[in-house]
């Protein structure tokens, strides 16, 4: 380029010129403000025109929500004794988004949180679907060195989280774990289901007994903490929280006093009892044996104990109470005179026992000889002989019918999971699942509960209690209706249908005859080793062949031959306050179950009695009227029909 | 020496600027670092700024003209530094830029040697003044600037190498390259260029990761595209006004990368938005329009050629470092004048207004 010629006199005596061109000058000026110009379109294209946007990004880079997990609600008895409560305890989660390099953090985490690597693994396996910001539980109720060691690692280890939860404790020594039931991790099939479409994985749900039915008002609402993170989604301050609202306490129907002397009573046996208050149907004790320890499934279950629980033949997780069916035995005689006697078929009979009798060209054992029998003494001495007779009188569509009306074959609506309905034949359901014809013949065995007959114990205490309560059934039920909004307790009463309330058609001089009857047992008949001095105690004892009808019914067996003892008492031996149903599995004799069920009757009679005294002490404080405060006997009825 | 009279012709208002903006850079750096293991650069960066003051008058003392006599001989050794950093340099983050001198003072010779080239630059399109460039004028002048930036380039350090171009492109227009010279080059350029992309090798991953990142910053939102994404988000996110001193979330949160050096504006902008963003710009115009009119003042060629050498390279470094932060330009580690922290950055900048100065100062004197 030429110098501009109005320069040219600018040039020195060395020939070089000695001043820049002011035009090249000015186009510097130019491009600098130039330069700067479009910088500032930058910023103002950002800053003014992108600023919502990028505040909303912003925002979203450095705000996490942190769950503050909602306290379970905490679980009481009738009389507000803490059953179940929760205690403090911290979890560690493991952020996938934080992770940067895994196989220089495994041996890390490994070692201080106790883990072992393929554990971790195989967590990371389990949760690969789940969205990458969903963090990973790894290991709960970490210990305070583990939470120290979190502490100390958070620069190296900025995937690792701790969160502080609230966990379950439970009675020791699995007490009435079946009707607690126990909590654990939402698992994935749970996750599809409708009921669980506002769970996430990793939630603690409720998995069996009251927990499992309740879960809904157990578990609250979860709250959260809006949290301002750094890059490395280390907490540097929060803006805010949503309260977790504490999920809801119930009350159950449980007797605490009750339930102990149940458990007591149970000890050492494979079975199961339920004790309920036919007049409302809340359930006083529940025990099903053996039992297991609800707090080893609060912090994950472990595999021994799992596999300790799984591989034991009496299936300690099986709620034996609901999910027996089993042959009732002598106890469905009850049920068979109610049947007899509404049918008017049963008030005259008399049957001559000579240890037994022959139909349909079988002979059929009693298991003595008891002579000529009526129905007053055929209860107490739980005589077969009358029993086959009157079955065969009756025919089974008719006893299928009154058994049904007692809410035999279904489920009793108990608020507890996966009860299940028991069986009643009847020429129908014959035919329906065996698509065979009924035989007049086989009836025979159903009068005394043998054959396809099986019942649940809840559904044996119900339906003898409502028998005993004139005809009143109700739905067995753990949690007071009126603790319960009412649209949860529809929800309940739709997961689990039952027979619900009902009345069944009762005479007067039916019920009092059947209950009479039922305390001559106590007294003078099957269950008189369990008879209770100065408690107007009522029951039916009842043994079940386990192995076949023809092993014979004398035959007891030895072990798991054993028959299954039932025994179905109640107190006082009209309008009982309170029913139990027995079931001792391979207990031998039906007379062995019945003091089981003698100790909690009087547990809770002792317990009403005392109650009572209190209450007239506070009245008139004087010591002698105590004495006279046993329940009033039920008048005697004229038992000469 | 210079009599102390002469500081009448200082240019006090340059030096204002100067000042205003440092201290902007000063609380800058202290707000970005608030909450991390940096802080307290701040301080060091104050110490840094005293002692740019007072390498700037002492530099003003000497007669440009001796600077001008002893370029040969700094080039050389300039040369001479470059080859020892990649020889014996000490490595960090995978890079030879420093030459630990003991005594944690570590010396990076890249940015004494932009000062160099500047001085270098002007004494040899000064000796040419008057002529016609030819091609072999222009081939040496490339290999002038050319060997300190391959040498620069290689340690890898892209971006004060690229601050050596602008030197280059400046020497050649105001020493008069014509428009068909020009034409031709950046066709060359173009054809090197393009084909160095197509096969690859000529830019480390990391640098064609930068690239695509600024093409697409969403494309890799953890990797190469982290950086200029969350400056966006800060710069962005600053609005009109600005979140306030201290209270820019990006930040303070740790998103934005060194918010103390490279991505200062950034930090910047987020704190005080697109008012106090402008008003950065503006005191850049008027220094940059400052030192052009030191420049149409100078009393000489070699003066002139010296002041624009400074100016080009502070825009090149302020358009680079600003186009970036605001995702006009692909991420390269340039630093922004007076505003990032760091002694190299601030040296150089008041080494070359302190020569500005100089030039200033003997305007009147022959």
């Amino acid at each position: 380029m030429e110098l501009a010629p109005q320069y040219e006199e600018q040039v020195g005596a060395n020939g070089k010129a000695e001043k820049l061109p002011a035009n090249k000058l000015n186009a510097a000026q130019y491009l600098v403000a130039l330069v700067l110009v479009v910088l500032s379109a930058g910023l103002w294209r950002l800053q003014v025109l992108g600023a919502d946007n990028f505040r909303a990004l912003a925002e979203a880079n450095r705000v996490r929500k942190v769950p503050v997990l909602a306290p379970r609600g905490r679980l009481f008895d009738r009389e507000g004794r803490l059953l179940v409560d929760n205690y403090p305890s911290v979890s560690c989660f493991l952020l996938r988004e934080q992770v940067k390099d895994l196989n220089a953090d495994l041996p890390l985490i490994s070692q201080g949180l106790h883990i072992p690597e393929e554990q971790i693994l195989a967590a990371l396996r389990h949760y690969q679907s789940a969205p990458k910001y969903q963090p990973i539980p790894l290991k709960q109720d970490i210990t305070p060195d583990e939470q120290a060691f979190i502490a100390a690692h958070t620069s190296e280890l900025p995937e690792l989280e701790t969160l502080d939860e609230q966990r379950r404790l439970y009675p020791r020594d699995g007490f009435a774990a079946h009707l607690i039931g126990y909590v654990g991790e939402i698992s994935e099939d749970d996750l599809n289901k409708p009921k669980y479409a506002f769970y996430q994985p990793g939630d603690v749900v409720g998995k069996s007994g009251v927990e499992e039915t309740y879960d809904a008002l157990l578990r609250g609402v979860d709250g959260s903490r809006d949290v301002i993170v750094n890059s490395h989604g280390k907490e540097i301050g929060h803006l805010g929280q949503t309260l977790a609202q504490p999920g809801q306490d119930l009350k159950l129907t449980i007797d605490l006093d009750v339930q102990m002397a149940a458990e007591k009573a149970m000890e050492g046996k494979t079975g199961a009892m339920v004790a309920l208050d036919p007049h409302t149907g809340e359930i006083l004790a529940l025990v099903s044996r053996p039992t297991f320890d609800p707090n080893q499934f609060s912090v994950r279950v472990s595999k021994s104990y799992w596999n300790e629980i799984i591989n034991n033949p009496d299936h300690p997780l099986l709620d034996k109470a609901i999910q027996a069916q089993l042959a009732p035995g002598s106890t469905f005689k009850i049920i068979m005179s109610y049947a007899g006697l509404q049918e008017n078929a049963a008030q005259d009979m008399h049957v001559m026992c000579s240890g037994g009798a022959s139909f349909y060209g079988h002979f059929f054992a009693c298991d003595k000889r008891h002579g000529m029998v009526d129905i007053e003494h055929a209860i107490p001495w739980s005589c077969d002989t009358f029993y086959y007779t009157l079955a065969n009188k009756l025919g089974i569509d008719t006893i299928s019918k009154y058994a049904t009306d007692l809410g035999l074959s279904q489920r009793t609506g108990v608020d507890l999971p996966d009860e299940v309905t028991g069986t009643m034949p009847s020429t129908a359901w014959k035919m329906k699942n065996f698509h065979e014809k009924w035989y007049a013949g086989e009836v025979i065995s159903v009068g005394i509960g043998q054959g396809a007959v099986a019942v649940t114990p809840i559904q044996l205490a119900r339906a003898i209690g409502g028998i005993a309560s004139g005809g009143a059934l109700r739905r067995p039920h753990l949690v007071f209706p009126d603790e319960v909004p009412a649209e949860e307790l529809q929800a309940v009463h739709e997961t689990f249908p039952g027979s619900g309330d009902k009345t069944v058609q009762l005479s007067t001089a039916n019920w009092q005859l059947i209950t009479d009857a039922m305390a001559q047992t106590t007294i003078s008949g099957t269950a008189a080793p369990a008879h209770l001095e100065g408690i107007d105690f009522a029951g039916k004892t009842g043994t079940a062949q386990v192995v076949s009808h023809s092993a014979g019914m004398t035959s007891l067996g030895t072990g798991k031959e054993r028959a299954n003892a039932w025994f179905v008492g109640m107190a006082p031996r009209r309008n009982p306050d309170i029913v139990v149903a027995v079931l001792w599995e391979h207990g031998g004799w039906g007379a062995g179950s019945a003091p089981v069920a003698a100790q909690v009757i009087n547990a809770f009679v002792e317990k009403q009695r005392k109650r009572a005294n209190n209450l007239r002490i506070a009245e008139t404080p004087t010591v002698t009227q105590t004495a006279t405060a046993e329940p009033t006997p039920a008048p005697q009825k004229d038992t000469t029909n | 020496m210079q009599r102390l009279s002469s500081y009448r012709d200082f240019d006090w208002v340059l030096l204002a600027f100067v000042m205003v903006l440092s201290v902007i850079s000063v609380l800058e750096i202290k707000s970005a670092t608030l909450h991390t293991k940096f802080h307290g650069f701040d301080q060091k960066q104050i110490e840094f700024l005293a002692a740019g003051l007072v390498l700037m008058f002492l530099i003003s003392m000497i007669d440009y003209h001796r600077l001008l006599d002893i370029v040969p001989w700094a080039y050389g050794i300039s040369i001479l530094s470059l080859l020892v950093v990649k020889v014996a340099g000490q490595k960090v983050l995978g890079a030879r830029r420093w030459i630990n001198l003991g005594g944690g003072v570590h010396f990076q010779p890249s940015e004494w040697v932009k000062l160099v080239l500047i001085i270098a630059v002007a004494r040899y399109f000064w000796n040419l003044s008057g002529k016609e460039l030819t091609w072999v004028d222009i081939g040496k002048a490339f290999a002038l600037v050319g060997i300190p930036m391959v040498l620069v380039l290689t340690q890898p350090d892209l971006g004060t190498a690229l601050t050596y171009f602008p030197v280059m492109v400046c020497g050649l227009f105001l020493g008069g390259i014509r428009l068909r010279q020009v034409g031709i080059i950046l066709l060359a350029l173009a054809l090197v260029g393009g084909l160095a992309w197509k096969s690859g090798k000529r830019l480390k991953p990391y640098q064609q990761a930068r690239i695509n990142a600024f093409i697409d910053p969403d494309s890799d939102p953890k990797g190469s595209g982290y950086q200029i994404r969350q400056s966006l988000i800060a710069v962005g996110s600053g609005g009109i006004w600005g979140k306030g001193a201290n209270k820019g979330t990006q930040t303070q949160g740790d998103f934005l990368p060194i918010p103390y050096t490279d991505f200062i504006f950034a930090a910047f902008c987020e704190e005080h938005g697109f008012v106090g963003a402008l008003g950065v710009l503006l005191l850049y115009f008027l220094i940059l329009m400052r030192l052009i009119q030191n420049a149409q003042t100078a009393s000489d060629l070699p003066g002139a050629y010296i002041v624009m050498g400074i100016v080009a390279v502070i825009i090149f470094q302020i358009a680079v470092n600003v186009g970036m932060v605001v995702g006009l330009m692909p991420v390269t580690g340039i630093p922004l004048p007076l505003m990032s922290y760091g002694g190299s950055s601030i040296f150089f900048t008041f080494l070359a207004f302190g020569i500005v100065m100089n030039i200033r100062m003997r305007r009147f004197v022959n």
